[in-house]
């Protein structure tokens, strides 16, 4: 094969190689990918619906225990409209009233049903703009 | 003293801009004079920023409230420790910490290179010098006032985060930034060398060791964090596949590649348009990375409210990222490759390889990490991909970069035969098989094809490098009649670079040994027990023995006031071990908890107990009940509501030990990983044999000594 040709076929090999990562990319993460949403907009989609990650502040005084299981509520970050979350698995350690959390799920006869360990809660303002200095 | 820091960064910010404009004009006009001012203005930068962090550290430990810093991560109750390192938990000293360490970095790297690279060297100071006046408009400008001053002082400050307070948390952001901005310090280098069309390696050469210390520190950085995690936040992971985890591991992945292909530009002038590329990448890596962090542009745990600073940092990007795709592209004409790829079979084919599979691994990541917003301007609904889909698309990748970081070192440059291939492949490949076949009659690792796939891969690099070793120090034995210890040694000093090179492998590969055992084997069980009941998780039983409670003896030293806990026991067959997890509650400053509730209200947070081992880490946090206290707790907050300190400390003391007799139940998080521990061993590796690439060997010190004498000469003979 004389260098040219050479240089072709490896130019056209790497090119299919490339696309071929770019589809697997692109098909895999629509496919694993979940909706995200607020405990509204769940509330909003019903019963039934596909599984989402919902970001909500955790509604003071809501939170309680029933053996492994986390009882607890969910509404907006402005708004009123809360969503109960029944969650079991790993609780981070700044989950707490008032918190902001993010917990995947689906909703099943209007209580959320927390995948296992999928609660994430943010961590308290390092970075904080309040300068009352009450950690919020 | 806070106007004099403040004064400090306003001056700081003018030296700055003197010294990017005078390099500059320096440079174009050829009067030396300007030149050699700039790089003096920059030591003097990195001179104030220093005095800057100084009086700011100062009055961190004086405890002065007045500054607002300082009453907002700190307090009279922070142990000392956390006092010294509470700067960079905020915005402000974060952004302070960056600028500082850019003008050290500044000044080291121009102080080094001060007699080379005339051309260059202004270039860069410049480019340096324009990033410092970036950070220092931020914080003078920007309103991110370190030395901010409250008009009326508060008694006692609010106190370090109590999720901060852990050693490696506090080592984590500066050894992280760091690696951010030592990164830079290639870029610059690089813009000077397209400017001034002096595209060959000598740059490269002169900055390889910055990358290389900026590359270690950003590593390590990425660990500790990772340790932090495993240690400090009670869910008992190491990486979550967050943005801000994915932003530090981005450049870092970058990095490596660059850090391998300058190699191919050293030795073949081949690469060039992919290497400036590359550095240019990582550097832009590395300012998203600071930028992410401060934005709450995408959902993370460590998204902390949104802040002002994102616009000009994302212009400050965009602008950097321009520029340098415009200088790239019109200096493409002198950065022609000197030679071709003459083997598929050749070292620097296999060093290309392994920057495609980095760079895809780092394209990715990226991905995923800002898929969010890829999603919502694509189909208008904002998704985003989890854990599960990072795991699924970087595994292949990091099989194959395993595989890859055993090959590359055994190839020859240029032309490899398959004659000489199969001479150098057959020991490691034989191990490999060996290990492959022991691991299937031995050993559950069937279970999991991946990791089966991983242990046999790692099993091979070992295999490479142990022969690497072995050939070397037998050659110098049988030349040097040297006993082997002493060949090894020898061989290794003489060599630094290489067999610096082949320790980063080594640790490599064992670190991801520890994550594909770890994550594969894994037994994790969340389990509610009260005292006396047992539980069974990966072989081991644990049985919590009884609760504990303490005041003011915080084992970890956090300054926790109370400490609630328990002994467990574990065991499996004849051995036993106690642990004692536990949990500190930090009070709270909300009056509206009660005058004892907001002992048990505030922030809390695990202390976990971990047994360390080789084979596997035995992990166990506890989240006591303390549901038992509640009415108590109401009764003293209406009856106890002025009482003197003296007495609190006795009502807490007597609700602690309420606790402690009340048989509460526990819930008990506990894991099992397998050979976690050599994640950080690995780590500990690749950092040793970094340091032992960077160590001058007595040839480089011998050279720069004659260099430096031969410039000294040339000075005075232009002089003469």
């Amino acid at each position: 094969m004389d260098p040219s040709r050479k240089r072709k076929v490896r130019l056209v090999v790497a090119l299919a190689a490339a696309l071929l990562l770019a589809g697997t990319l692109l098909y895999t993460s629509f496919a694993s990918a979940t909706e995200a949403k607020s405990p509204s907009q769940v509330l909003a989609a019903g019963s039934g619906g596909g599984s989402y990650e919902m970001t909500g502040k955790v509604v003071p005084g809501s939170i309680r225990h029933q053996g492994a299981t986390l009882l607890f509520q969910v509404r907006d970050r402005e708004g009123s409209k809360a969503v109960p979350v029944k969650y079991t698995g790993t609780v981070p350690d700044p989950f707490r009233d008032g918190r902001e959390v993010i917990v995947t799920g689906k909703l099943e006869n209007g209580t959320f049903m927390g995948e296992r360990n999928s609660l994430v809660t943010k961590c308290p303002s390092k970075f904080k703009n309040d300068s009352s200095g009450n950690p919020t | 003293m806070a106007h004099v820091g403040a004064a400090c960064l306003l001056i700081g910010l003018f030296t700055a801009a003197y010294a990017a404009v005078a390099a500059v004009y320096g440079a174009r006009s050829g009067r030396r004079q300007f030149v050699v001012s700039a790089r003096r203005a920059t030591y003097a930068l990195a001179g104030l920023m220093l005095l800057a962090m100084f009086l700011l550290e100062v009055a961190f430990v004086r405890s002065d409230f007045s500054f607002g810093l300082v009453q907002n991560y700190s307090s009279t109750d922070t142990p000392l420790f956390y006092k010294l390192t509470a700067m960079w938990s905020s915005q402000e000293g974060g952004l302070l910490l960056w600028a500082t360490l850019l003008s050290v970095y500044a000044s080291v790297v121009l102080f080094a290179t001060r007699h080379r690279h005339r051309q260059i060297a202004p270039y860069a100071n410049a480019v340096l010098a324009t990033i410092a006046v970036f950070f220092l408009s931020l914080i003078v400008i920007g309103g991110e006032n370190p030395f901010a001053i409250v008009a009326h002082p508060a008694a006692e400050g609010n106190g370090l985060n109590p999720l901060l307070r852990h050693p490696a948390m506090m080592f984590h952001p500066p050894l992280l930034y760091s690696g951010y901005v030592g990164l830079t310090i290639p870029f610059a280098f690089m813009v000077g060398a397209l400017i001034t069309r002096r595209t060959n390696a000598d740059w490269i050469r002169s900055t390889r060791r910055f990358a290389l210390i900026a590359w270690t520190f950003l590593g390590t950085g990425v660990l500790l964090g990772a340790l932090w995690s495993y240690t400090e936040l009670g869910w008992g992971g190491y990486w979550a596949w967050d943005p801000v985890e994915n932003a530090a591991l981005m450049p870092w992945l970058t990095a490596t590649a660059f850090l391998h292909s300058v190699m191919v530009q050293e030795k073949r002038g081949m690469l060039k348009i992919w290497n400036v590329s590359l550095i240019a990448g990582t550097f832009i890596l590395s300012l998203l990375g600071t930028f992410l962090v401060r934005s709450g542009v995408l959902s993370s745990i460590h998204a902390f409210g949104a802040s002002t600073l994102g616009t000009p940092f994302l212009i400050f990007i965009g602008v950097c990222a321009l520029g340098s795709v415009v200088l790239i592209v019109s200096r493409a004409g002198d950065l022609r490759s000197n030679a071709k790829l003459d083997s598929l079979m050749s070292r620097e084919a296999f060093f290309l390889l392994n920057n495609l599979v980095l760079v895809a691994l780092c394209v990715v990541i990226a991905w995923g990490t800002y898929f969010p917003l890829i999603s919502e301007a694509l189909t208008g609904t904002k998704e985003s991909v989890g854990p599960p889909f990072f795991n699924r698309i970087t595994t292949p990748l990091a099989l194959l970069l395993v595989l890859l970081a055993g090959i590359g070192p055994m190839l020859a440059w240029r032309r490899g035969t398959v004659a000489g291939a199969a001479r150098v492949f057959g020991f490691p490949t034989a191990f490999a098989a060996a290990v492959l076949i022991a691991m299937l009659a031995l050993t559950p690792a069937a279970e999991s094809i991946t990791s089966l796939i991983m242990f046999t891969f790692v099993a091979f690099v070992f295999g490479a490098i142990g022969q690497e070793f072995w050939r070397g120090a037998r050659a110098r034995r049988v030349t040097s009649h040297e006993p082997l210890p002493v060949a090894l040694y020898q061989l290794i000093v003489r060599n630094r670079r290489r067999y610096g090179g082949y320790l980063v492998h080594a640790g490599f590969a064992t670190l991801l040994l520890g994550v594909a055992a770890s994550s594969a084997f894994a037994d994790q069980r969340d389990v509610r027990l009260t005292p006396g009941q047992s539980a069974d998780v990966g072989g081991y039983r644990m049985t919590y023995v009884k609760p504990t409670a303490a005041l003011l003896d915080d084992k970890a030293g956090t300054g926790a006031p109370i400490t609630l806990g328990a002994v467990v026991d574990v065991r499996k067959g004849d051995q036993h071990w106690t642990f004692r997890p536990g949990r500190n509650y930090y009070p709270s400053r909300d009056k509206a908890d009660g005058v004892v509730g907001r002992f048990f209200n505030g922030e809390s947070n695990s202390e976990v107990s971990v047994k360390w081992g080789p084979l596997g880490n035995f992990w166990t946090a506890a989240q006591p009940d303390i549901s038992t206290l509640e009415g108590p707790i109401d009764y003293a907050n209406r009856h106890f509501a002025n009482v003197s300190s003296d007495q609190l400390v006795l009502i807490i003391a007597g609700l602690a030990e309420r606790y402690r007799t009340h048989s509460p139940p526990i819930t008990f998080t506990a894991i099992h990983s397998p050979m976690i521990m050599w994640i950080w061993a690995g780590g500990l590796i690749v950092i040793l044999g970094s340091l032992t690439a960077l160590w001058p060997s007595p040839e480089a010190r011998r050279r720069r000594a004659s260099s430096l004498a031969a410039a000294r000469l040339g000075r005075e003979l232009s002089r003469a």
